[in-house]
């Protein structure tokens, strides 16, 4: 299947699009860890 | 070749009109950001006014799963609805009737979106708020989407429900419980939803008797309608002094909420009052835009009354 330019172009963008939406989840998952963990976050095990 | 076929383009290679030609923004569009906007917003004041403190982030987390939630009903409500959307005048440049979208796609993006944030919100928030995301998202598609709006004229005030449930949703964010308290706020917004939208169906009636939605006025005529919304935003009247009550509001709030819902109601009354030709459209219009200015009048005093009280305890 061939796409058109204005098709790339806008495959492009939303591709752009959805990893830009995975890598802000991933940062709040990981924001939101932090935080409900608090300082616990330091007390490892050694 | 159907439009929606595979062609074969001179150099023998396929090409595909049916292939997703929408760009980001178009998804945006499926994602009803103005409906966002008011829903984010109802669901703010709830999470700000309920008693006790959520983290920020978190507080910001809750907020974005209802944002997300919100567009995932309107993205769903869009793949449904795309036979009447495309009838519609009001609705016709939406992105799946314009063919910006496909129905399929519609349906993927939502069911993902609405999958993701119920599940991040209970993750990440708490389960209580999670629950009513998910009866929000599913009232919306199934009751009113699915159910009412096409078979019934009273669509629009049970369907009402799943407006009126973000505050609800903020509230239990913090509390992790549902209370008089967040029902006063969902009374508030699911009486304000059949006068707000039988305003507009007053002057779009054309529309949804080309559509085959049997909106008040197709059904039972303009004259019931009027009567309707000026029952209706009587009854609003004293529900929005009811956060007062139940210590939600003070007295600026009562002041505001007095002022607005006798402005409301005279409203109402020029509705019903003028039933020809321009000046019968005008005054539906005018309710309709007051209408929106008054729910969101409402909802920031109470923000702004709880931002200064927070301020005057922590001596700011």
């Amino acid at each position: 299947m061939r796409l058109t330019e204005e098709q790339t172009k806008h495959r492009r963008s939303r591709s752009i699009a959805i990893a830009w939406a995975l890598a802000a989840m991933a940062a709040l998952f990981f924001a939101v860890t932090i935080v409900r963990l608090g300082a616990n976050v330091l007390n490892r095990p050694f | 070749m159907s439009d929606t076929s595979l062609d074969i383009d001179q150099t023998g290679l396929e090409t595909s009109s049916a292939y997703c030609a929408g760009d980001v923004s178009d998804f945006i569009a499926l994602m009803k950001p103005r409906v966002m906007s008011l829903v984010v917003f109802t669901a703010l004041v709830g999470l700000v006014v309920a008693p006790g403190t959520l983290h920020p982030v978190i507080a910001c987390t809750a907020l974005l799963c209802i944002a997300v939630g919100a567009g995932a009903s309107g993205a769903l409500n869009m793949w449904y609805d795309a036979d009447i959307d495309a009838i519609m005048q009001r609705t016709a440049a939406r992105p799946v009737p314009r063919g910006r979208v496909s129905p399929g796609e519609a349906l993927t993006f939502g069911t993902i979106l609405s999958i993701g944030s119920i599940f991040t919100m209970g993750l990440l928030v708490n389960w209580i708020s999670a629950a009513l995301l998910a009866l929000t998202i599913g009232f919306y598609l199934f009751v009113y989407t699915m159910w009412l709006k096409r078979r019934t004229p009273q669509n629009i005030v049970i369907g009402g429900a799943a407006g009126a449930l973000p505050p609800m949703i903020g509230w239990a964010a913090v509390t992790g419980t549902v209370s008089v308290e967040s029902v006063v706020l969902f009374l508030l917004i699911f009486m304000w939803t059949p006068p707000h939208f039988w305003a507009l169906a007053l002057y779009r009636s054309r529309d949804y008797e080309r559509a085959g939605i049997p909106m008040l006025p197709v059904t039972a005529g303009h004259d019931v309608t009027r009567r309707h919304i000026l029952i209706y935003s009587l009854a609003l009247g004293p529900i929005g002094l009811a956060p007062v009550f139940v210590g939600l509001g003070g007295i600026l709030y009562a002041f505001s909420a007095t002022v607005l819902g006798a402005v409301f109601i005279a409203l109402a009354i020029r509705v019903y009052n003028r039933r020809e030709g321009r000046a019968a459209e005008q005054a539906a219009k005018k309710l309709f835009s007051f209408s929106i200015a008054y729910l969101l009048l409402l909802f920031v005093v109470l923000l702004v009354e709880h931002v200064l009280s927070g301020l005057a305890v922590t001596g700011v």
